[in-house]
């Protein structure tokens, strides 16, 4: 037998400090109280980080307002451009480094933070250095800041979901305050010491860390004209309220429920693959995740077989073992929450099966899963599990398949598996979903908008869409 | 696992086309991410220890040129007995069919293999009967594998039946040799002839499929050798028979052949990782992998004076 030795990244690349601050008018400064952010993989405490109370936010947004004022939104576009290259380079400069805290604290595979996260961080703030002195040609009129934009990341992908947002603020001439997951805060810290390292001018970026009381006081605070806010729908729905009835603009990217579907004249191989990437990709903490496979009945049973034996190849443990293909659950409340949902769907009849895989005994962990049997019906095909469990549904017509994709109060994205370009063609067009993927799944790129339907949000990010939603 | 017997497709031009073009399509994309992905697969230490010598075991140590002389083909026998160091024999010496008498003599007493390329390889352009009596005299001159090549021009222009045939003729005349059947990928192209290409081979008989003569560029590939693989995996499932693989050409670093040991392991899973299983046609892939275990002796890297030429 073949087993692979451990083959752990290095933490020595990362000068990990015991305590972190806020990150107001380019300064580290201390905030009202103190929480600690934790190894999801063997529930060590990293460091202690701040936590922002409202006076924070009120800095915080008032440092921004003085950049956006005295220096930032005034910036000609060539100038700002050259501050998102530099940051970007200084990026690439120090992926190791990212990646390896990325992986400690989030639980992520350092696999795919090193090959995935870090280099698309770096293309995101490439792409959109590239816009900001080309404003005049994105086809938005006169191109003018919003101001400053506040703005909300979840802990699934937390420095790039800080790309997604930060680089088009900045590109359009928006300062921000930003607030990352409260259990995911280092490496927007980290960020924070590559904006000084840009010698980025005070005030521009703002790092406000905290749970969701800090949210709370920077969504609602007066100064902020602008709210992005990735994350789930629940509090996506109250950020809503928050702003509704004033000036701010809002983006909102939330939840998903995504179908992929798989026809019977699929690539088998490459379809399971598919498969595998859609929902055990960052553990299915992924809001675009193929969390609901529909297999056209006449070929369910090949891949399923086939899916089974691919997911016993699935390697499950230590985040920084350069071979783990799938790492740690970000938390124990996350945890439970895909337990508690994983229970209700044996409760009510689909069948489960995982493959057989030692988990660690410390941490969060949750062995690679799959329902069969289920149908519509069941909570598992209806709500966002965030987690490594595929919900597997039939269809005989493609119309079916639409019928069913589209069933589900979501719309983020979904995938195709099909050797017909034809059919490809005839559902991408009746997909109500912000992406469709066809024979891939989970492929980023900055230059393709990104955002959902109904209850997966409104507005779009990447791409020249990502512009729209900071200018006026 | 449902075994069942070989369907009888090769009857006619017309089933045969419908079942080959029946299997699933490969998507070339999704083929080569999935072959760069496992190439990622850091392998060390201890595993890293046994891939080496694993990957040894398995060379099928290959001089196929036209100025062979007995005396090459003496000194490569040696090689492939004694590598070096501590290092196990290689699985076989793979040599023109006219040189096997030379291999016999000097591999005598061993267990290494003696390979005969055979079937007017490399180009494989030459009347059946010619190709027989090419394979016949191989085997009576005392190869026990036999290494053909598939008519390609046949096989592009959907003559299935041509080909089918002549694999089940050749494997017929070799007898109690293994018969390895070169798709030489590199001419078919698509990775949808590759696929095609393997089951074909495998329904008429093939105990190993190969990928290429190593005499067209491109040879062997990782993501070639991911469909063929998968093909192997899954005739297996549909009949029970496990046919062999070899991908030839190209492969000259140890680095290179632990990243196909990964993908044996994890697409065929552990079964096919022994040398009756599988092989690497190459030269000079075992000098590397000599100084690769050396380095993991000493710690240091030495010259490549400090393995023989061959």
């Amino acid at each position: 037998m073949f087993e692979y030795a451990p083959a752990p990244e290095s933490r020595d690349v990362v000068a990990l400090r015991d305590s972190y601050g806020l990150f107001i008018d380019g300064e580290f400064t201390d905030g009202g109280g103190v929480f600690k952010t934790v190894n999801p993989a063997d529930e060590e405490v990293l460091a202690e980080v701040a936590s922002a109370d409202s006076a924070d936010v009120d800095r915080a947004v008032a440092a921004a307002r003085r950049a956006f004022d005295t220096v930032w939104g005034s910036m000609p576009g060539r100038e700002r451009g050259k501050y998102l290259f530099r940051i970007a380079r200084i990026l690439q400069e120090r992926a190791r480094e990212f990646a390896v805290l990325e992986s400690l604290d989030n639980g992520k595979p350092i696999r795919e933070s090193r090959d995935i996260d870090l280099p698309l961080v770096a293309a995101h703030f490439f792409y959109y250095a590239g816009w900001a002195d080309k404003l005049s040609y994105a086809g938005l009129g006169g191109a003018r800041p919003l101001g400053v934009a506040g703005q909300v990341i979840p802990w699934n992908f937390p420095l790039l979901m800080l790309a997604w947002k930060i680089a088009p603020a900045l590109a359009t001439g928006n300062t921000v305050v930003l607030k990352p997951a409260e259990t995911t805060p280092l490496t927007a810290l980290l960020f924070a010491e590559v904006c000084q390292q840009a010698e980025l001018p005070p005030g521009v970026v703002n790092i406000v860390t905290g749970a969701g009381e800090t949210g709370r006081a920077l969504v609602a605070h007066p100064g902020v004209d602008k709210v992005a806010f990735t994350g789930s729908t629940e509090v996506g729905r109250e950020i809503a309220r928050a702003v509704a009835g004033s000036s701010k603009r809002l983006t909102l990217e939330l939840g998903g429920k995504a179908a992929n579907i798989v026809f019977d004249d699929a690539p088998v191989d490459q379809a399971v693959e598919g498969i595998v990437d859609g929902i055990f990709f960052n553990q299915g903490h992924v809001c675009c995740a193929g969390s609901r496979l529909l297999v056209q009945e006449s070929v369910a049973d090949e891949v399923l077989s086939s899916l089974r034996r691919r997911m016993s190849t699935l390697r499950v443990g230590d985040p920084l073992d350069k071979n783990t293909d799938v790492g740690a659950i970000n938390s124990a409340e996350q945890l439970a929450k895909i337990r508690e949902l994983s229970d209700i769907g044996e409760a009510e009849g689909a069948t489960r099966w995982s493959p057989s895989c030692s988990l660690p005994d410390r941490g969060f962990w949750f062995a690679p899963t799959v329902f069969t049997g289920v149908s519509q019906a069941h909570r598992i095909a209806r709500e966002e599990v965030f987690g490594p469990v595929l919900s597997v549904l039939t269809f005989r017509t493609p119309a079916e398949a639409v019928e069913k994709a589209n069933n589900t109060p979501y719309g983020l994205s979904a995938g195709i598996w099909t050797e017909k370009g034809s059919r490809i063609l005839w559902m991408a067009d009746k997909l109500r979903a912000g992406v469709v993927w066809a024979n891939t799944f989970n492929k980023f790129d900055p230059a393709s908008p990104f955002g959902g339907y109904k209850e997966s949000g409104y507005g779009r990010e990447g791409g020249r869409h990502g512009l729209e939603a900071y200018v006026k | 696992m449902s075994v069942t017997a070989v369907p009888d497709v090769g009857r006619s031009e017309a089933s045969l086309r419908r079942f080959l073009h029946g299997l699933s399509g490969v998507d070339e994309v999704g083929a080569k991410a999935r072959a760069d992905r496992l190439g990622t697969r850091s392998i060390k230490t201890s595993a890293k220890a046994y891939a080496l010598d694993l990957a040894i075991r398995m060379i099928d140590l290959t001089t196929l040129e036209g100025a062979d002389t007995p005396g090459k083909v003496r000194a490569l026998c040696a090689k492939g007995l004694h590598p070096g160091d501590d290092a196990p024999p290689v699985a076989a010496i793979c040599v023109y069919g006219d040189r096997v008498p030379d291999a016999v003599e000097a591999l005598k007493g061993s267990n290494v293999h003696i390979a005969a390329v055979a079937t007017a390889f490399p180009s494989g352009r030459a009347p059946l009967p010619v190709k027989l009596a090419d394979t016949r005299a191989a085997v009576e001159a005392g190869a026990d594998e036999i290494d053909m090549v598939i008519d390609r021009g046949a096989f592009l222009s959907g003559q299935y039946t041509q080909v089918f045939d002549e694999i089940v003729a050749v494997k017929e005349a070799c007898g109690d040799a293994h018969l390895k059947v070169i798709l030489e990928t590199g001419e078919l192209v698509t990775y949808d002839n590759v696929r095609r290409a393997s089951w074909l081979a495998m329904l008429a008989g093939a105990d190993f499929i190969k990928t290429s003569t190593g005499k067209v560029s491109p040879a062997a590939t990782l993501p070639v050798t991911l469909v063929m693989l998968e093909a192997c995996r899954d005739f297996r499932d549909a009949h029970g028979r496990q046919v062999g693989m070899k991908p030839a050409g190209g492969i000259r670093t140890a680095k290179d052949a632990i990243k196909y040991l990964v993908m044996v392991n994890e697409i065929t899973g552990p079964d096919w990782l022994d040398p009756d299983w599988f092989r690497f046609g190459a030269s000079s892939l075992l000098n590397d992998l000599l100084l690769q275990r050396r380095k993991m002796a000493t710690g240091h890297y030495a010259g490549s004076d400090y393995v023989t030429l061959d």
